[in-house]
């Protein structure tokens, strides 16, 4: 890899650009393509850029054969993100794990002290009410959400939010009883059964889980699970 | 960023620091393997490493590549198989196959 295309590379990964590395296996020549522009010493078919494209979105490396060589395309996403509401006891080590398995990890609390805490240096913290900073994260595809308050005036907004977006998990602490009364609450906002079962409630994955550490392993556990098997 | 070490990053300042640098991908896997297409590891010319492409069955036969192709500068597609008892050192003992690109850095 030539200097220029790892600094490149580098760079469009520090702006949490996507971008893809093609490179032709036999010659070593390589290609970076974003969104709307390539660059690099490779020559390669415009279907060829476009299904390199294609792997960008889908987030997923391919090889592919061609006339001139095997070519492997490897894709740089943004890490995928862990939102999670509520800077209480259970969001550290849920921060600590998310960011273990590799998640950029948001933590948002509007309530004074708890965003403050010590406990979430070095970690993204927003002191909004979720509503608004989850208008501002805008979650996608790639990001989970986890609401951790008991609190309907913190969790009710943020679940009506995570709703609203293609965040491809969602999940509410609380007990079984907890979750009925806040899909209630959800439904006279208007949602549907279908969207409402977005929501895994009570959150993680039964396991017993009685520690704040043991509750952070179980929904990371079902945020691993589906992220790699998709939705159960 | 994960707190996972970043290889390319990690690469990356090695370069800087003025070291010679190669970089193995996984480009392709068939069966059991251990660790995904996409899988990296950083070597620098005096063998320091970082990252991984397999559980540790292959590091040690693909480090001694990216040696070389460091001081060659050319690029090399290697193949791990099945691994038996003579060729313990550069197999998998997980019985899959793993296909590694290396590649000088600069």
């Amino acid at each position: 890899m030539k200097t220029a295309t790892l600094e490149k590379l580098q760079a469009a990964r520090a702006a949490k650009t996507p971008v893809a590395l093609a490179t032709n296996l036999r010659s070593g020549q390589q290609l970076l393509i974003y969104g709307g522009s390539t660059e690099g010493d490779l020559c390669l078919d415009m279907d060829m850029v476009v299904a390199a494209g294609d792997a960008l979105r889908r987030d997923e490396h391919v090889r592919f054969s061609t006339p001139v060589g095997e070519l492997f395309v490897q894709v740089f996403n943004p890490p995928p993100r862990l939102i999670i509401v509520g800077a209480v006891h259970i969001a550290e080590p849920l921060a600590r794990m998310g960011e273990l398995a590799g998640y950029g990890v948001t933590v948002i609390d509007p309530r004074r002290g708890f965003a403050e805490s010590q406990k979430f240096e070095g970690f993204a913290v927003m002191g909004d009410w979720p509503d608004e900073a989850m208008g501002a994260l805008k979650p996608d595809s790639r990001t989970a959400v986890v609401t951790l308050t008991h609190d309907p005036k913190l969790d009710d907004p943020a679940l009506a939010a995570a709703m609203r977006s293609k965040a491809f998990y969602i999940g509410a602490l609380g007990s079984k009883k907890t979750h009925a009364a806040r899909l209630g609450r959800l439904k006279e906002l208007g949602f549907n059964d279908t969207e409402l079962a977005r929501i895994h409630g009570p959150v993680g994955l039964d396991i017993g889980a009685l520690s704040p550490a043991e509750i952070a392993v179980s929904i990371v556990g079902e945020i691993t699970q589906v992220r790699r098997n998709g939705a159960a | 960023m994960s707190s996972e070490t970043d290889v390319l990053s990690e690469a990356a300042a090695w370069r800087k620091s003025g070291k010679g640098v190669a970089l193995a991908t996984v480009v392709t896997t068939w069966g059991s393997s251990p660790r995904p297409v996409g899988s990296q590891l950083a070597v620098d010319d005096k063998g320091k490493f970082v990252g991984s492409v397999s559980g540790g069955c292959i590091e040690g036969a693909v480090i001694k590549e990216a040696i070389e192709a460091i001081s060659d500068g050319r690029p090399r597609l290697l193949d791990f198989g099945v691994s038996n008892e003579q060729a313990w050192e550069v197999g998998l003992a997980c019985g899959g196959k793993v296909q590694v690109y290396v590649e000088k850095l600069g």
